[in-house]
């Protein structure tokens, strides 16, 4: 029977792990150590901005750790979706550190870059042919909407990382992916069926997650003809079979409906066994392939330039009429606004209550709120960050001042923490573009560059 | 009655991408599991009135190999958009701690 070893050393390039962990899981003789580098979840800022999740110096630790760690075991070493959001500047500052790195430590190897960035002339003839999609509850996709986009990445499946392992890679880094793809690329590589092979980067992606305690750790995971096992290399972590099953409620839509680049992975008829009292084996899962291979496609526009300030009121009076003393601030600020030539039309502001209904918005289901206290986050949004800094500007003056029914704190209604008060946030994003495309060729829209260091 | 933030060992929620919000709870044991699974209280039309969407609107799984279900919806507001409130959607799961299980 064939056997694949895999080692993830945490959930996110750059959150860190214990260096312990990585020479426990080492001893164990993986065949790959991989991390995955990305993700949506921090928001729409990253793919925008062209910046990075994390900082560059946290980057920089792990992948030193793991780049000697492959090296001296002669393995190869994957990251997919560089930087967090995988765009070309993200896979480039992780590129940099691994050349930085191989300077250090004198270290030789064959790197692989694989690119994402997808080019918005045949992002358009696609949706003129008729091959691109909306994904669930998102709008339907235009040109203008194309072409406003900062940039846009497709998320490519194991192909890339299959073919850079052919041409003999060391290491390779990879844009946007989806995250079990380079697991599941060396596993399928090793003749593995995908079945496991994508169960097992579903885990591997998230690093320790699916053990108890979670921690940001590394886990050894083991492909089998018939399943995979899972070992956290903690010894302070174990997985359980509820560990494990529960992992994959994770920000998946379904936990047993799985859709992955060119196919559907099913955990419908899973099993979940102890092996050890730290290892769990889980077989029964499914591959279906799908009859039309799809990349989903990832874009950000701009949508202006941000200034916030933070206050709070401890003033029962004002308390009690929060909602129309905030109405009487907003006509202040349109009309100071106004005398300084900006419009109504030109920012967006949003008061943002905490103890009120900051976190749910109009989902919140409390009314009657019972705080002693209350914080607003006053945000401006505007096309340019001088125009966003003023209206902020005249929006501070004016819910420190404005006047309100019965008020007895004369001198001023909130409490600022800080001088000064006035943060410009600079540009702010949205996901203007989440489709997906039938590319054609699996592998022709990730360009791959090799070079030897 | 015992509520659903006094019986389950975890509800949470969080992104399913950045147009979606997933919610789980989870429970400790098959017993409980089974027992709040036969009220039917947990189904796509209480997650579509605590969240104020149309119930065809929510995905719903029950999850026997987890002891859990799972309800995925629209986002109020895609994760970074103008007026979110909640990037991660990790703090949305609230109202379905105070949901009251005939058990």
């Amino acid at each position: 029977m064939g056997e694949y070893r895999l080692l993830s050393t945490s959930g996110l390039l750059g959150y860190g792990f214990p260096e312990e962990s990585l020479a426990a899981g080492m001893s164990r003789s993986p065949q790959m150590i991989g991390v995955d580098g990305g993700s949506t979840d921090p928001g729409p800022h990253y793919l925008g901005s062209g910046k990075c999740l994390n900082s560059r110096m946290a980057m920089k630790r792990d992948i030193q750790l793991m780049l000697r760690a492959a090296r001296s075991a002669n393995i190869p070493l994957v990251i997919g979706s560089c930087g967090g959001a995988g765009g070309e500047p993200h896979l480039q500052v992780v590129a940099d550190i691994v050349r930085e790195i191989a300077r250090e430590d004198n270290l030789k190897f064959k790197l692989a870059l694989i690119h994402s960035e997808q080019d918005k002339g045949w992002v358009k003839k696609q949706m003129r042919d008729g091959k691109v999609r909306a994904l669930r509850n998102v709008p339907k996709l235009d040109d203008a909407t194309v072409d406003r986009a900062e940039r846009i990445v497709g998320m490519m499946g194991p192909e890339p990382f299959y073919r850079a392992l052919d041409e003999g890679a060391q290491v390779i880094l990879a844009g946007r992916s989806s995250d079990p793809a380079p697991w599941a690329a060396c596993a399928t590589r090793a003749q593995l069926p995908p079945a496991p092979a994508w169960y097992a980067g579903k885990m591997l992606e998230c690093g320790a997650t699916a053990s108890w305690p979670k921690g940001h750790d590394c886990l050894l995971v083991d492909v089998l003809e018939d399943g995979i096992i899972l070992e956290p290399t903690n010894p302070i972590r174990k997985c359980t079979p509820m560990s494990v099953a529960n992992h994959s409620l994770h920000e998946n839509a379904s936990p047993v409906i799985h859709q992955e680049p060119g196919g559907v992975l099913d955990t419908t008829h899973c099993t979940f066994e102890a092996v050890s009292d730290r290892a769990v084996k889980v077989s029964g899962m499914e591959w279906r392939p799908d009859d039309v291979y799809t990349v989903k496609l990832e874009g950000a526009e701009l949508i202006g330039y941000r200034a916030i300030t933070i206050c709070g009121t401890r003033d029962p009076g004002l308390i009690g009429q929060f909602d129309s003393f905030l109405d009487s601030v907003r006509e202040n600020i349109s009309y100071k606004a106004a005398a300084f030539g900006v419009k109504e039309d030109d920012y967006t502001l949003t008061f943002r209550v905490f103890g009120k209904n900051a976190v749910m918005n109009s989902r919140e289901p409390v009314v009657n709120t019972q705080s002693h206290e209350l914080g607003i986050l006053v945000e401006v949004l505007a096309a340019d960050q001088e125009t966003a800094n003023a209206v902020l500007a005249i929006s501070r003056t004016n819910i420190l001042h404005v006047d309100f029914p019965n008020r007895m704190c004369k001198e001023g209604n909130m409490a600022f923490p800080f001088s000064p008060s006035d943060i410009a946030c600079g540009p702010a994003y949205r996901f203007s573009v989440f489709h997906v495309v039938e590319p054609g060729d699996a592998l022709s829209r990730f360009p791959i560059d090799y070079e030897n260091i | 009655m015992p509520r659903i933030g006094d019986i389950a060992l975890v509800c949470k929620s969080k992104n399913a991408g950045p147009f979606e919000l997933t919610i789980d709870a989870v429970f400790g044991d098959r017993e409980t599991f089974e027992k709040v699974k036969a009220t039917g209280v947990l189904g796509p039309e209480l997650f579509a009135k605590l969240y104020k969407v149309k119930a065809e609107d929510v995905l719903f799984t029950v999850y026997d190999a987890g002891f859990a279900f799972k309800a995925t919806l629209p986002r109020l507001i895609p994760a970074g958009d103008i007026g979110d409130t909640d990037v991660y959607g990790a703090q949305q799961h609230a109202p379905l701690l105070a949901v009251e299980i005939p058990m």
